[in-house]
Order: C-alpha cells, then sequence, then structure tokens
C-alpha cells in the first residue's frame, strides 16, 4: 500500500475539478503547493492505482469484466433446457422473499386469520417447493454434465452449499408455521439434533430462536450464497461438453449462427 | 486417460470458449423465469392452497383424552415420561445418550435447557393457578423416595384400570398424586395450564419446549400425527399434513429410518446424521472422489444435453 500524503489529498480537490479543462488553473496550484514535495497530481491511472480502492477495483474487472458478468452471447453448446433451471430456482426465490417480507409485516400468525394471509402464505409455500425442485433438477443435471471441470470446483461446491443451507431454512419455515405440522415437526426433529449436540443451542422447540433463524440468519445466508455461486458462474463461464475440443470447428454441421 | 491427458483436459475445460457462440439474452431469460415461474406459484396458491391444521394445546389434548392426560401427568411426577428420562440437554439422566463407540456429543452439550417434569409440567402450574394446594403440600413434605412410589403405584394402577380411567382405579396408596394430577386435569380443560407453563419463561416467552415434551410424553398428540403418516417410520420426515407436498428433499434422510437395520437402533438418529453428513461431504468433494468423479463418463447422461453438439461431430 502507497500512503497518501495530506499534500496529495489537498491536491485532490482542485485537480478533480480542473480534470474538465485538464489545465490547472492558477489558484489551484497555489493551494496545491503548501510544501515543496506536494505537488498538483492527476489521480493516478487505473493501472498505476495502488489504494486498496484501486487494486480492488483493478482485480474484480480482471475477473469479471462486464462482458462476462452481462453476457449477450454464450458458446454455441449452450443449447438445452436444462440451463434455464438454475435462473428458475432464482426466479422462485424471488418469490419466496416477496412472500415472507409481505408475511412479515402482520407476523407469523395472520395468515391463519386473513384469506389474503392464507394466499401469500400459499404463495410462500409454493415457492419454496418450485425452488427446490428447480435446484434438485439444476444440481443433477449439473452432476451429470461433470460441472466441476476446468477449474470450476469452487461453483459446485457453492451450489452444494447454498442447497444444503436452503434445506435448513426450508426446515426452519415447516417449524415456524404455528400449526399443528410445526408443532410434530418440532417434536420428531429434536431427537435428531439433541443426538449431535446441536439440539441444545438451536433447540427446535423455541419458536422464537427458529423464527428469527428463518426470517433473518438462513436468508442472508441462502441469498449471500446463491449470489456468490451465480458470481462464479459468470467467472468461469458454462462447462463445455465432455470431450469438447477447444473450439466447435470440428462440427460438421453448425445450426447456430457464429460471429 | 493419462495424468498428462488428464491435465490438458482440464485445461482446455478452464479455457475461454474459442468457438460459436449464440446469442444470449440474461436480463430478458430472468424476466421470462420470473414470469413463467409467477404464473405457476400464483396459479398453484390460488387452486391448491396450503395446509393449516390447528395446533393442539393442553387444553385440546385434557378434554379431548383425559384419561391419557392425567396418566402423563402422573408419569411426568413419577419420572417415567420420555422426558424425564430423555438426558441432555433437558435432564442428566446417565446413559440415557446416544452414543456411537467412544463419541457421545450429546453429553458434550451438556443440560443446557434442564426440565423438571414433576415440578415444572405439574407442581408449578398448579402453584401458578392456586389449585390442589393441600396435596401440593403433602408433595412437597415428602421425600424424593415417598413422592416416587407414590406416583409410580398410582400409574401402574391407572394402567390396569378399565380404558385408564382414573375413577375405575383399585384403592391404593398414591398419596396426594390422584388429587394432584387430576386437578391439573381440571385446570387445563380450562386453559389454565397452558398459560401456567409458557408463564414460566416470562410474559413475551417464545420458548415452547415444555409444552411440546409434555404433549409428546402422551399417547394423544403423537396419535393425531400417526394418523396423518407423520411419524418417522412413515417417512413423516417428508410428509405434509393434508394431501400437500411437504419436505419431498428429506427423502434420503427420511429413507435410513425404513431400513430396520438402522431405525432400530438406539443410536439411529446418531447414525443417519453422521451418514447424511457424510453424503453431503462427498456430494461437495465429488470431483475429487475417484469412482464418483467418473460416473458422468461412464453413464453418459451428459449426451442428452448436449445431444446437438455430439450430434454433429
Amino acid at each position: 500500500m502507497t500512503a497518501v500524503t495530506p499534500g496529495q489529498e489537498r491536491a485532490a480537490a482542485p485537480t478533480a475539478t480542473s480534470a474538465a479543462t485538464a489545465t490547472p488553473t492558477p489558484t489551484a496550484t497555489a493551494t496545491a503547493t503548501p510544501s515543496p514535495t506536494a505537488t498538483p497530481t492527476q489521480p493516478p491511472a487505473a493501472e498505476e492505482d495502488r489504494t486498496w480502492t484501486g487494486r480492488t477495483r483493478r482485480w474484480l474487472l480482471g475477473k469479471l469484466p462486464p462482458d462476462k458478468l452481462l453476457p449477450n452471447t454464450q458458446p454455441s453448446y449452450v443449447a438445452s433446457w436444462i440451463y434455464v433451471l438454475g435462473m428458475g430456482a432464482i426466479g422462485s426465490l424471488l418469490f419466496i422473499i416477496a412472500s415472507g417480507v409481505v408475511l412479515s409485516f402482520n407476523g407469523p400468525t395472520w395468515y391463519h386469520v386473513s384469506a389474503l394471509g392464507h394466499f401469500v402464505n400459499s404463495v410462500h409455500l409454493w415457492s419454496v417447493e418450485l425452488f427446490f425442485f428447480f435446484m434438485v433438477v439444476h444440481l443433477w443435471g449439473k452432476f451429470w454434465m461433470a460441472a466441476w471441470r476446468g477449474k470450476r470446483v469452487l461453483t459446485w461446491i457453492t451450489g452444494v452449499v447454498s442447497f444444503a443451507v436452503s434445506i435448513v431454512a426450508g426446515f426452519t419455515g415447516y417449524l415456524v408455521q404455528t400449526n399443528f405440522d410445526s408443532e410434530w415437526i418440532s417434536f420428531q426433529a429434536k431427537d435428531a439434533l439433541n443426538a449431535t449436540g446441536i439440539g441444545a443451542w438451536f433447540n427446535v422447540t423455541n419458536f422464537g430462536q427458529m423464527f428469527m433463524w428463518h426470517i433473518l440468519i438462513l436468508p442472508i445466508g441462502v441469498l449471500a450464497i446463491v449470489a456468490f455461486h451465480v458470481v462464479l458462474v459468470r467467472v468461469h463461464g458454462v462447462v463445455p461438453p465432455l470431450e469438447a475440443s477447444e473450439t466447435d470447428a470440428q462440427l460438421t454441421h453448425p445450426d447456430t449462427t457464429g460471429e | 486417460m493419462t495424468k498428462h491427458d488428464s491435465t490438458h483436459r482440464d485445461d482446455l475445460d478452464a479455457r475461454p470458449w474459442a468457438g460459436r457462440v449464440r446469442e444470449y439474452d440474461l436480463f430478458k431469460e430472468l424476466a421470462i423465469g420470473v414470469g413463467v415461474v409467477g404464473v405457476l406459484v400464483l396459479a398453484l396458491a390460488a387452486i391448491v392452497g396450503s395446509p393449516d391444521d390447528k395446533t393442539i394445546t393442553l387444553k385440546t389434548w385434557a378434554t379431548a383424552a383425559p384419561a391419557d392426560f392425567i396418566a402423563t401427568a402422573t408419569g411426568e411426577l413419577a419420572g417415567t415420561t420420555d422426558t424425564a428420562g430423555y438426558g441432555p440437554p433437558y435432564t442428566t439422566t446417565a446413559g440415557a445418550t446416544q452414543t456411537l463407540g467412544p463419541i457421545d456429543l450429546q453429553s458434550m452439550s451438556g443440560t443446557r435447557l434442564p426440565i423438571d417434569t414433576a415440578k415444572d409440567l405439574v407442581i408449578t402450574p398448579l402453584t401458578t393457578l392456586g389449585a390442589a394446594a393441600d396435596a401440593r403440600a403433602t408433595w412437597a413434605a415428602a421425600s424424593d423416595t415417598q413422592r416416587t412410589d407414590w406416583a409410580t403405584a398410582y400409574g401402574e394402577a391407572l394402567a390396569k384400570a378399565p380404558k385408564g380411567d382414573p375413577a375405575k382405579v383399585a384403592a391404593g396408596d398414591y398419596g396426594p398424586v390422584p388429587e394432584l394430577t387430576a386437578t391439573l386435569q381440571a385446570e387445563a380443560v380450562t386453559g389454565g395450564v397452558d398459560g401456567a407453563i409458557q408463564q414460566e419463561g416470562g410474559v413475551f416467552n417464545f420458548d415452547y419446549t415444555r409444552t411440546i415434551l409434555f404433549l409428546g410424553d402422551g399417547q394423544y398428540f403423537p396419535g393425531l400425527a400417526a394418523g396423518m403418516h407423520l411419524t418417522g417410520d412413515q417417512w413423516g420426515m417428508m410428509n405434509e399434513t393434508g394431501n400437500y407436498p411437504g419436505q419431498s428433499w428429506l427423502w434420503l434422510f427420511s429413507f435410513w429410518y425404513q431400513l430396520p437395520v438402522i431405525g432400530d437402533l438406539p443410536n439411529a438418529d446418531l447414525v443417519v446424521v453422521g451418514l447424511m453428513g457424510l453424503l453431503t461431504l462427498a456430494l461437495a468433494l465429488v470431483s475429487v472422489i475417484p469412482g464418483l468423479r467418473d460416473l458422468p463418463r461412464l453413464i453418459p447422461l451428459h449426451r442428452l444435453v448436449w445431444r446437438s453438439y455430439y450430434r454433429q461431430r
């Protein structure tokens, strides 16, 4: 890290002002020379910027330039319905969050006494069911595509972890339904958790504790891991077919439009 | 495949694609995905809805099955219920934990959620409600052995009585136990015991551990669950009340309990959790597990995904 001197800090403002004209004014020069060592300087070019922020920006842009973050093309082999399942899971997750937020406005027992609340609870339930459906088929699809190839191991692991954390999030959702099902599930589930010692700290019969896990801790966990997973997908791209060549030039009748 | 080939192959898989590309609109796909999912979710919510069976309270139980309630309360006084002898994190009962060889994780957690079933589920609620004062005084003045003898004798007499009816119990030395349990049942019917037990944790008590464990010690609550196919030996972990899908993604977790060789083990929970932990770890680390990582090559289902690519080679 290169330390920024007080003189440089002061120089930053007038220089920025003069950047539009590209010719520092005498005033700017005067205020920017409190000591012989401090001279007016332009902000360092991106490739020379050694600040933490500059380095981070350079690293991020190197790993994930805009065209990789928001691509408008994909390799020719990306042509199957299996590829939309990940997006289906993300779409379902959006509905889970949205319906969960609406349920949060009126608390966990609102849906027992309100037709609208019951409908929103149903939306929450079915978006969870679809979320897991899409996620499981997506996971199986990626397994049979051996999608961990080509330095994509972390992408695969984050996918598995997001699945595992989602299961815990779904489980706590069943625990906080405030109905017969949640009573029974908490009674049954305590044994497995107690047998491993976890139950003493993660008490499934403590509604308050499970509620906070369900509406705060686990959603943050799921969203963070899913976001990291998606970023990794963008960084590494979609895994090519097994035994694929470096390009698809060997194909006899390519049916896609090349660039 | 030699190590050199494998390394070269991995490099090729990691390299940016240099072949043909197709047009792709990320945001359009997201918008369509959200739209399709939205239609499905809203339609299912409107047409199918969601289950919502009412909670079972101590009041419900005491009203619907008074004999079972009294027998269970007697068991809590005698210390013979599942909760009374559970071990950590509820009680200090020796030898009650699930172990795997020398591994005893349940004991390591300690008794973090202590429950004295006689005091917390029977005596304190009666005290809070100001009921059965004489019987409580007699109970308080007795020795631990005397209390256990009274409660055990009454529990055995209830088991022998027709339909467990307290009114038909043979005469015996049961001390204050019949009055304590009958009064608790009568108070429970009014709803008082639900509030009294919850109040043990203060006004803003969100912890229902004591109530749920009390319910589970009886026959009524588990009987209702069994009638809805929700118990562990009925794949209950992945079932839901009514005709609704439950946590079907827990099918493998539930599967192990259906195998007698595992489900009948005294440490079945610990074994199943351990198995699932190992399998989840294996799934996460599949890329470094020989044999498992080769399955996609050996069983070429990937050719269905990339059928167009392979068809043209």
